[in-house]
């Protein structure tokens, strides 16, 4: 027994010893963030992406790749309203890394910073997956990018004092390419408004909102549950009465559901890039709003 | 304030237009500035009431029990077919645990139902507390464990009782299993499942390659260390070391394995066994207890999306020797006590599949072997017992085979189809049916890898 001690302490020393490595580490729980970060961090921070966009944020397994990458981390940043609850608890406990613990400056939530849309006024599981917090997925409004990268901005710059000057300048030209880019996709998505559209799961209620479209329904039956036999057929006879004029879903969604009632309800169906790298031209965070806004208006016309 | 004002000034140009043309008496001029004020006021209180309600809406309510940890209920029950009869099942080959290792009861029952609490205490400690309620009505703390969270360097302390960190499956609550049962190797070696009090250190080591290394130490209170609750002694009754690696291959395939050493000191383990007369008599175990245990988990799902369709390989193999004095007919009631030395070096292993092939519904297959292997009893060796005085401890290789299939409509819920063909016992095949249901009620857990 006190021989394993004895080693544990000895390795510990060992760790303790080793010299701060020159780059923050950062953990990413979506690719949207890890892009974020990046745009602010550039080469003073090391960017680790837990997941990509051919993964169901809800659903990550807590494998050891990402307890031993959360082990090392000095900021995680996650989308938070309980879209990681299946997996980033388990990480943190589990890491033996008190930087990133909640209520500590390495743990960011980046819907902490923005207001949340459909928030349940019933908390029910017969609802479906309900999240208590409101919608998770907030990247969708490129406004909340600019909200949370000033929000990101004072962070690294709380963690890393010693290149505050780096953050702010590459934060203030970040976000002045970025309100650029929002006054061009305003006008650009101008013909999206009022347009009925058919998500795959809740993902896009944010753009929706931003760009003015109207949700006409979900391929979901639920939130979290995935489609029926039942359920799409009632939304193929929804449909013939108040037709929806485009059908998207997730890289990370089977396309089945959404080619079904595209072939039934004659509605085009398109995939979204959804996030960063969740098509070739979603490579960045500006691209992934252009791809998003050109897909849609391709589509609508 | 300027979008305010724009929009007072169109509402007035709005309603102002038609007057334009009539007659612009300072009265009328009057009036109008006037409405338009009161328009501007109304504004300005609907943009605040908005403000304040999106405010409002995008918080959490606050209350006392805005506080309250997070509360979970397992239910779960259970349909048992069983072609012998369970209050005959024993392991055959291998010593009795005492534990809950048979089959359960014919026809409908309720099994555990958990209640699970847990929380972060401060930002030093975090809290978790799993009750069990059993069909019979008694209560158990399953586990009820304090953990630190502010220790930095990968080191993580858990004190109180939880699952022992030896092998795989023992940590995993019940409620996951991808089978209703534990495999042969858990019910022989760690009778069905060990929890102990004590405290348990972990270290994950700073790579990219997941590692870690961990010892518990433990009173003992359960078998192999014994049944009786843990010895009367100041100090440790049982360790535990263990490690771990662990990483991805590829975009879609994660993987573990694992290696334990638990180690206890078993006084006075005791157990009933039928002797060669037909009298049930009691038999004790005083000496030492090794278990080595290896383990493996394969997790493939197509660019780590477990959502669709994923595969899950799962093996542990388990290795034990014991070694010390068994003595006979503790309370006499037979051929009298008596004691000579006695020790034993057996393993067992399982290897289980289970392939998630469609949304919601999986199928699985589970072999479990126990190889009775070598053991030398000292009363039997020197001729003043015979084996027939230790027929649960004669030589036999139990074995067994499950199939299973499950739906999971929600994260929520399971359903389950189980067949078995259970060789555990040395003179009758075990042709086991279950159907069962496990739900979780409240807050949304984490599973562990």
């Amino acid at each position: 027994m006190k021989m394993i001690l004895r080693f544990v302490v000895a390795l510990s020393s060992v760790v303790v010893a080793l010299p701060a490595a020159a780059a923050l580490n950062v953990f990413a729980c979506e690719p949207e963030w890890a892009a974020l970060a990046q745009e602010l961090g550039a080469d003073k921070i090391s960017v680790y992406t837990a997941t990509t966009a051919l993964q169901d944020p809800h659903r990550i397994e807590a494998r050891p790749s990402l307890i031993a990458r959360i082990r090392s981390t000095d900021l995680l940043i996650c989308s938070g309203s309980e879209l990681e609850i299946g997996w980033i608890p388990l990480l943190l406990t589990q890491s033996g890394n008190d930087k990133v613990q909640l209520g500590n400056p390495g743990y960011f939530e980046a819907s902490q910073y923005v207001v949340k849309l459909e928030i349940p006024k019933v908390l029910d599981r017969a609802l479906g997956d309900l999240h208590p917090g409101g919608n998770p997925h907030i990247h969708t409004d490129p406004r909340n990018i600019a909200r949370v990268a000033q929000a990101l901005e004072e962070r690294l710059v709380q963690i890393d004092p010693a290149n505050a000057e780096s953050y702010r300048a590459r934060g203030k030209s970040f976000l002045g390419r970025w309100q650029s880019a929002i006054a061009r996709w305003e006008q650009q998505a101008a013909p999206l408004k009022g347009v009925p559209i058919v998500v795959y799961h809740k993902d896009f209620s944010y753009f929706i909102n931003w760009a003015g479209m109207r949700e006409a329904g979900s391929l979901e039956p639920k939130p979290g549950l995935p489609p029926t036999p039942a359920h799409l057929a009632d939304l193929v006879d929804r449909m013939k009465v108040q037709p929806a004029k485009v059908i998207i879903y997730s890289p990370y969604n089977s396309p089945q559901a959404a080619e079904f009632l595209s072939a039934r309800a004659n509605i085009p169906a398109v995939m979204m890039p959804f996030t960063v790298g969740g098509t070739d031209k979603a490579k960045d965070l500006f691209g992934l709003f252009d791809d998003t806004i050109g897909r849609l208006l391709a589509t609508v016309k | 304030m300027h979008r305010k004002g724009t929009m007072a000034l169109a509402v007035a140009a709005a309603l102002g237009l038609p007057h334009t043309a009539g007659a612009q008496t300072q009265d009328e001029l009057k009036a109008l500035r006037e409405q338009v004020r009161q328009l501007d006021k109304r504004v300005q209180d609907a943009e605040t009431t908005a403000q304040q309600a999106a405010v409002q809406a995008s918080s959490r309510p606050a209350s006392e029990s805005a506080m309250n940890p997070a509360v979970s209920v397992i239910l779960n029950g259970i349909y048992s077919n069983l072609s012998q009869d369970p209050h005959g099942f024993k392991i055959n080959g291998f010593t009795p645990t005492l534990g809950e290792v048979g089959p359960g009861v014919r026809g409908f029952s309720l099994g555990e139902s958990e209640l699970a609490i847990a929380g972060n205490i401060d930002h030093h400690f975090r809290g978790t507390l799993i009750a069990t309620i059993t069909p019979e009505d008694t209560i158990g703390v399953e586990e009820g464990y304090i953990q630190t969270l502010s220790l930095s360097y990968g080191f993580t302390v858990k004190a109180g009782r939880f699952f022992s960190a030896v092998g795989y499956l023992n940590q995993i609550h019940a409620h996951a299993w991808d089978f209703t049962d534990a495999p042969l190797a858990n019910k022989v070696f760690l009778g069905n499942q060990l929890s102990d009090d004590g405290i348990q250190l972990k270290w994950v080591a700073p790579t990219t390659t997941y590692f870690d290394l961990g010892v518990e130490v433990g009173r003992g209170k359960q078998f192999p260390a014994g049944p009786a609750g843990g010895r009367n002694k100041n100090g440790v009754s049982s360790s535990n070391i263990f490690t771990h690696v662990g990483g991805d291959f590829g975009t879609g395939t994660a993987w573990q394995t694992g290696i334990s050493y638990l180690s206890t000191s078993p006084q006075d383990r005791t157990y009933d066994d039928l002797d060669s007369t037909g009298t049930t008599v009691t038999n004790s175990f005083t000496g030492t207890s090794g278990l080595w245990v290896l383990d493996g988990i394969l997790k493939w799902a197509p660019n780590f999306n477990p959502t669709y369709t994923n595969f899950k390989l799962q093996g542990e193999f388990f290795r034990r020797k014991e070694n010390g004095n068994l003595t006979y007919d503790t309370a006499a009631a037979s051929l009298g006590t008596q004691t000579d030395g006695f020790t034993s070096a057996q393993s067992g292993w399982y290897l289980q599949g289970v392939y998630q092939f469609v949304p919601m519904w999986r199928v699985g297959y589970r072999y479990d072997r126990l190889n009775a292997g070598t053991t030398s009893n000292g009363l039997v060796d020197s001729g003043a017992l015979t084996t027939a005085d230790f027929p649960i401890l004669a030589k036999y290789n139990p074995t067994r085979n499950t199939v299973m299939v499950d739906w999971s409509p929600s994260e929520f819920s399971r359903v389950r189809l189980q067949f078995a063909q259970d060789k555990s016992r040395s003179d009758a095949t075990d042709n086991q049916m279950f159907f069962q249901y496990i739900v979780s009620l409240g807050a949304h857990g984490a599973h562990k890898f």
